[in-house]
């Protein structure tokens, strides 16, 4: 079998298009690479979703959590500190278990114990939670002067929102919440390690590779290759993030921007 | 546990919740948490050890030292941990074994690696074959430990290095200028100054650290959220003397408290750490101390 009929059969068999049945023997390296390739599919899924829908409730809570409203403030403050304070992994589990005991209730929750819905869910909360507080650090940070600028000009409340505070305060905030969704990428691999099953093997990058590992009981095969396409990954983000940041910054002296400074790779 | 709870069947709810949290699995679930405070007893030092030889070797003027330092430090940066903690506890278990086997049964002519299976001569193996249930156990979390310290060494060589180019450079240029060698300036200007720069990266690890003990169970050792899945998980009558549904949504909700609880009250100790190391600095947080008092 030529490397491109592999290729052919499992270059979709994590999103149920293909082979149906998973390499029993040989594991050649381009069936590792293949499979592995084709549980990324479930990486970046749940990354761009979590990523793009979580934002805009990060944005929602970093102004709760700025808000004179005492109500607002404690309510978001609370959020950020239960998605901060705990480990993913258990509130992964916790979610899987609580749609679990959900499910008897209604049909409705049918889909939330799958790992496409409730994983999503999860993570779309968390990333919210952690780009709440960045974004929270940069609206503190945004300087007087510009507020005061818009006041002089006569904006106020909505169009004063729109066109100082928030573009000032995703420019200040976008290379930490470039290690933010670099990390969120790194934390979707945990899905499918914490509960939410792998229906019919499909699973993400680490669940193959570890698929792999436990059939070849050589783990210096599918782990370099898994940290091979997360490094090429991070670089697209990295690129990606950047092509923003210009833009964002696009209005300032070339010294005045703000860089690019990646920090290194953590846990949650 | 209690002496009333000869007959589960009859108590009465609060009664027989005090019996159920008490029964001897209940125990193995607290002893656990003993075993997350026993992990990260042993790693943090580990990890800071680690971090430190990472560090020191990163800014060493001696290449290939320099560049192991920096591989290490950078090695972590865009690769998903918890691939790492798979990779490791492999990896360690297996080099352990060859190193073992190549010492042991040099007179092995066969490869150790054979088709898909690594095989190894029976002397070699760690643990024993025959050698009890408790040492397997340890061996387990020794390779967790190791695992958990490779990573986070990492993670505080990074933040030490750049702790160590925080520390103001005319203060090593005097150092120097009294006369002072290499040796004498890191160890008696550069790694005292140090850790006031460090605190701040050193503390949100140690949040990481802790957000990071559950992966345990993913290691293989009989952690908390093993213990939760089994307790939790539904029980009839026919097994237990205490059955019910599936409980492990509770299970992990204590879980969760339990680590929101850990966080909070690390995070109260590590301000007045922090309160402490600041006073009387020459920094922006020491000043506005001063002002305040």
């Amino acid at each position: 079998m030529s490397c491109w009929e592999t290729v052919a059969d499992y270059g979709l068999r994590s999103i149920g298009i293909g082979e149906r049945l998973l390499p029993r023997e040989g594991y050649t390296l381009c069936q590792q690479f293949t499979l592995i390739g084709s549980g990324m599919i479930w990486n970046i899924y749940f990354g761009v979703l979590a990523l793009c829908s979580g934002f805009f409730l990060a944005t929602a809570v970093a102004l709760g959590k700025a808000s004179k409203n005492p109500v607002l403030r404690k309510a978001s403050a609370w959020f950020i500190f239960l998605f901060r304070g705990s480990p993913l992994f258990i509130q992964f589990f916790f979610a899987y278990f609580l749609f679990l005991s959900l499910k008897p209730i209604s049909p409705i929750f049918d889909p939330f114990t799958s790992a496409w819905l409730g994983a999503l869910i999860v993570l779309f909360l968390n990333t919210a939670a952690y780009s709440g507080e960045i974004f929270y650090g940069a609206l503190q940070s945004v300087p007087r002067g510009d507020i005061e600028a818009a006041d002089a000009y006569g904006m106020s409340g909505w169009s004063r929102f729109k066109r100082v505070t928030w573009p000032t305060m995703l420019r200040l905030a976008w290379p930490a919440y470039t290690n933010e969704a670099i990390f969120l990428f790194h934390a979707t691999t945990l899905v499918y390690f914490s509960g939410f099953p792998a229906w019919q093997q499909r699973g993400d990058a680490l669940y193959y590779a570890s698929f792999f590992a436990d059939k070849t009981f050589n783990p210096f095969i599918p782990y370099p290759i898994l940290a091979f396409y997360f490094i090429l990954l991070t670089l697209c983000i990295i690129s990606l993030f950047g092509l923003i940041n210009r833009r964002l910054n696009r209005h300032l002296p070339q010294e005045a921007r703000t860089k690019m400074k990646l920090k290194l790779n953590i846990i949650r | 546990m209690f002496s009333f709870c000869v007959d589960p069947a009859s108590l009465d709810d609060l009664a027989w919740m005090a019996c159920y949290l008490t029964t001897g699995k209940h125990m193995a679930i607290y002893t656990s948490v003993f075993t997350v405070l026993l992990l990260l007893a042993i790693t943090a030092p580990t990890a800071l050890a680690f971090g430190f030889l990472g560090a020191s070797s990163a800014r060493s003027h001696f290449a290939p030292l320099s560049w192991f330092g920096k591989a290490y430090i950078a090695v972590v940066r865009g690769v998903p941990d918890i691939a790492f903690f798979l990779f490791f506890v492999i990896a360690l278990d297996q080099l352990f074994e060859w190193i073992r086997h190549e010492v042991k049964c040099p007179d092995w002519t066969d490869s150790i690696w054979q088709g898909n299976d690594f095989v190894v001569c029976d002397i070699a193996k760690l643990p024993l074959g025959n050698s009890p249930q408790w040492v397997h156990e340890t061996y387990g979390f020794m390779l967790a430990v190791l695992t958990f310290a490779i990573v986070f060494g990492a993670f505080a060589a990074n933040v030490l290095y750049g702790a160590m180019r925080a520390v103001p450079h005319n203060q090593l240029e005097t150092a120097e200028s009294y006369g002072m060698t290499r040796r004498q300036v890191f160890w008696r200007i550069l790694v005292p100054q140090m850790w006031v720069f460090a605190l701040p990266g050193l503390s949100n690890l140690w949040m990481v650290l802790i957000k990071a003990t559950p992966l345990l169970f993913l290691l293989g050792v009989e952690d908390i959220v093993y213990w939760a899945r089994e307790l939790g998980g539904a029980k009839t009558a026919r097994f237990t003397d205490y059955p019910h549904g599936d409980w492990r949504m509770w299970y992990f909700l204590a879980l969760l408290v339990f680590y929101l609880l850990f966080t909070r009250i690390s995070e109260i100790v590590l301000d007045k750490v922090m309160r402490k190391l600041t006073h009387g600095q020459a920094t922006l947080a020491g000043d506005a101390q001063r002002k305040a008092a």
